[in-house]
């Protein structure tokens, strides 16, 4: 457990690093998905970006999960600069540092749950003997520890996403970065899964969470809002400009 | 530009992380897996089993071929028909000291001139009695056309020389024919009537090695038949015919000597019939038969390859998001097209070992049907499997590509 102040203290980069990153499409005219905007995470924070649909909100997850480059800008990850990176790094980077919690979970139906956790570790060089443990681990974590051999297609919504996260977090990544994580769940299930995110909160992990919803927004330690493209700091003006929204 | 290293190692995808994952992608969908091998199957299936047939039987022809059949050269003369007087039989080509021609050639065992008495000869145990030997075959044969036929005496001798050389008035009984005859002691030197002239019978014959026509009949010297009967019928079947045993792997040889040995001044005047070679009755077999049948199991392999291709790309549109997920998860872009061709070379290579496994067993069940040895070419049949994970590679290249360029934003989007 440790608290961002502390990292800071320490001199650890920051998790996230947005220093002017923005995301345009070429066309004519361009289209400017994201303005340029300047954002720190630092380890520990728990953060969430709302905004109404269109906003940019993806274009902002797809940038800080490395699924897309931005046009302009530079973004640190973890204090490496993703900018120079090849697309096999940028893999490397996913699979290691970054775990993802979808909107649809995205579990593969045909495989328990346990095996939906150990494919997280597939590619990330984990030696095969150690991935079991780890991924009972993650499913223990989330409070399945009873559902490892049951196939999503026999689980509530809620208990998939929990699989999801624990698919997400079985790495011990940097970064959680959730996209919509309840959109899909009732209140009773999506409050079990916002339950889950304050106690991985308070464990020490780094959350995002992006979301239109502001119940779950207002969870979070940290908000931002984005409307437009347009960046801006919701709470806590001070920490904001300290953690250089802006 | 500068390359950032990573502190950690890049993202790999271990050869049997992608075993289990590939085999775990042919075995959620059992059944359409199962749908997708069956052009494979059939394809290498019908490879084995026309290679392996066409093995066996090109097998048993070598089984049948004899030692006997592979000695034997048979001539038939062609005589001239033109200034014979119509009605009479035409002198024959062969020239009086055959048997002498014949022995020169290298190779040769024995060799002599044979042909059936013309007209129909009546047969009898007793002068003037009724015609007891009845179906019996009457054959005018040199000492060296006897010598041929390798007969295998039951009592007395063979043909010598001398009865040919003074056409003395003996027989050659077959066992059939003292029988009906009632030869059974030649001690008493018995005589039997062809056309009421009496013939004493020198030897009974058991068996014949060649000329089976023989083991229902009797043998005269081609001397006395000459003599008393005049020239061979005409007719191609009635007309001399040399007959003669060559030492093994002598008769194509032989063969081709016989004609210019016999007759230098007319080699033209006989047809010689060698005895069939072994490899090119196989070949021919292999040539009818295994090209049609290949070439179906070509098209079975082609339909194969497209079946794949068109499973593994709707694989790929199916699991869009599974590759999405893939993605976020670390794997490259050569790890997906990688997954998605290790299984449909997976699947072309279980469709192989089925196909495989399905011809061995035909090849044998045939086999076994028709009391045949099977015979598999091992060349042939063991790297079969092979050609289905050769299939099931070529097969997933396009899906693999379509996969490995799927757009992860994309791919997640779908949902």
């Amino acid at each position: 457990m440790s608290h961002p102040s502390d990292d800071r203290r320490a001199g650890e980069p920051p998790v996230i690093a947005l220093h002017g990153v923005g995301r345009s499409h070429p066309g004519e005219p361009p289209v400017t998905a994201l303005h340029p905007c300047d954002l720190t995470v630092h380890r520990g924070d728990y953060l969430s970006v709302t905004g109404p649909s269109g906003s940019g909100k993806s274009t902002l997850l797809h940038l800080l999960g490395l699924l897309d480059t931005p046009s302009r800008g530079r973004y640190e990850l973890d204090g490496i600069d993703t900018g120079d990176l090849r697309d096999r790094d940028r893999a490397t980077l996913r699979g290691r540092r970054i775990g993802f919690v979808f909107q649809s979970f995205h579990l593969l139906p045909h495989r328990t749950a346990e095996e939906n956790v150990l494919l997280a570790q597939l590619y990330n060089r984990t030696p095969a003997k150690d991935r079991r443990a780890a991924a009972l681990e993650a499913l223990h974590r989330v409070g399945l520890g009873h559902r490892t051999d049951a196939l999503p297609t026999t689980m509530s919504g809620g208990e998939r996403q929990r699989v999801a996260i624990a698919r997400a977090l079985v790495n011990r990544p940097s970064l959680l970065l959730c996209d919509e994580p309840t959109g899909n769940l009732d209140s009773a299930n999506a409050e079990a899964v916002l339950e889950q995110f304050d106690r991985l909160h308070a464990e020490g992990f780094t959350l995002v969470v992006i979301t239109h919803d502001q119940a779950v927004a207002a969870r979070a330690g940290r908000r931002v809002s984005i409307r437009d493209g347009w960046l801006t700091p919701l709470s806590d003006p001070d920490a904001a400009e300290e953690a250089g929204v802006r | 530009m500068k390359r950032v290293r990573l502190p950690e190692p890049s993202s790999r995808l271990g050869l049997r992380d992608l075993g289990s994952e590939s085999l775990a992608g042919v075995l959620q969908r059992p059944g359409r897996s199962v749908l997708t091998m069956l052009g494979t199957v059939l394809g290498i299936g019908a490879f084995v089993a026309v290679l392996g047939l066409t093995a066996t039987a090109s097998g048993q022809i070598g089984e049948q071929f004899s030692l006997t059949k592979a000695t034997t050269v048979n001539v038939t003369d062609r005589p001239r028909t033109d200034g014979v007087a119509p009605g009479a039989n035409p002198p024959t080509n062969f020239p009086a000291d055959a048997d002498g021609r014949l022995a020169r050639i290298d190779g040769v065992r024995a060799g002599g001139v044979w042909w059936p008495l013309p007209g129909a000869p009546v047969v009898s145990a007793r002068p003037g009695g009724e015609n007891e030997g009845t179906g019996l075959a009457v054959l005018a044969a040199t000492p060296g056309a006897v010598a041929a036929m390798e007969p295998t005496l039951a009592a007395g001798v063979t043909m010598d020389p001398f009865v040919q050389d003074t056409a003395q008035p003996v027989v050659l009984l077959s066992q059939a024919a003292a029988t009906r005859l009632n030869v059974s002691r030649l001690d008493a030197q018995p005589a039997i009537f062809i056309d009421a002239m009496p013939y004493t019978v020198i030897g009974i014959y058991s068996d014949v090695q060649r000329q089976p026509g023989a083991l229902l009949g009797m043998i005269v010297p081609a001397s006395t038949a000459l003599a008393r009967y005049g020239n061979p019928g005409g007719e191609p079947d009635r007309a001399a015919q040399g007959l003669i045993a060559t030492r093994v792997g002598a008769a194509s040889v032989v063969a081709a000597q016989v004609p210019v040995a016999l007759r230098p001044d007319a080699p033209d005047a006989f047809t010689v019939v060698p005895p069939p070679d072994p490899h090119s009755l196989q070949d021919k077999v292999t040539s009818d038969l295994t090209g049609l049948f290949l070439a179906l199991a070509a098209i079975c392999l082609l339909v194969g390859a497209v079946g794949i291709a068109n499973t593994t790309l709707v694989a790929v549109l199916e699991r869009t998001q599974e590759i999405g997920l893939r993605r976020s998860l670390g794997a490259r872009t050569g790890h997906i097209a990688t997954q998605f061709l290790a299984e449909s070379t997976a699947l072309g290579t279980l469709g192989g070992l089925i196909g495989t496994g399905l011809g061995v067993t035909t090849v044998v069940a045939v086999a076994a049907a028709r009391d045949w040895t099977a015979v598999l070419q091992p060349a042939a049949t063991l790297p079969a499997p092979l050609i289905g994970t050769t299939v099931g590679l070529l097969a997933g290249l396009y899906p693999a590509l379509r996969a490995a360029r799927t757009d992860p934003l994309q791919a997640l989007r779908a949902a």
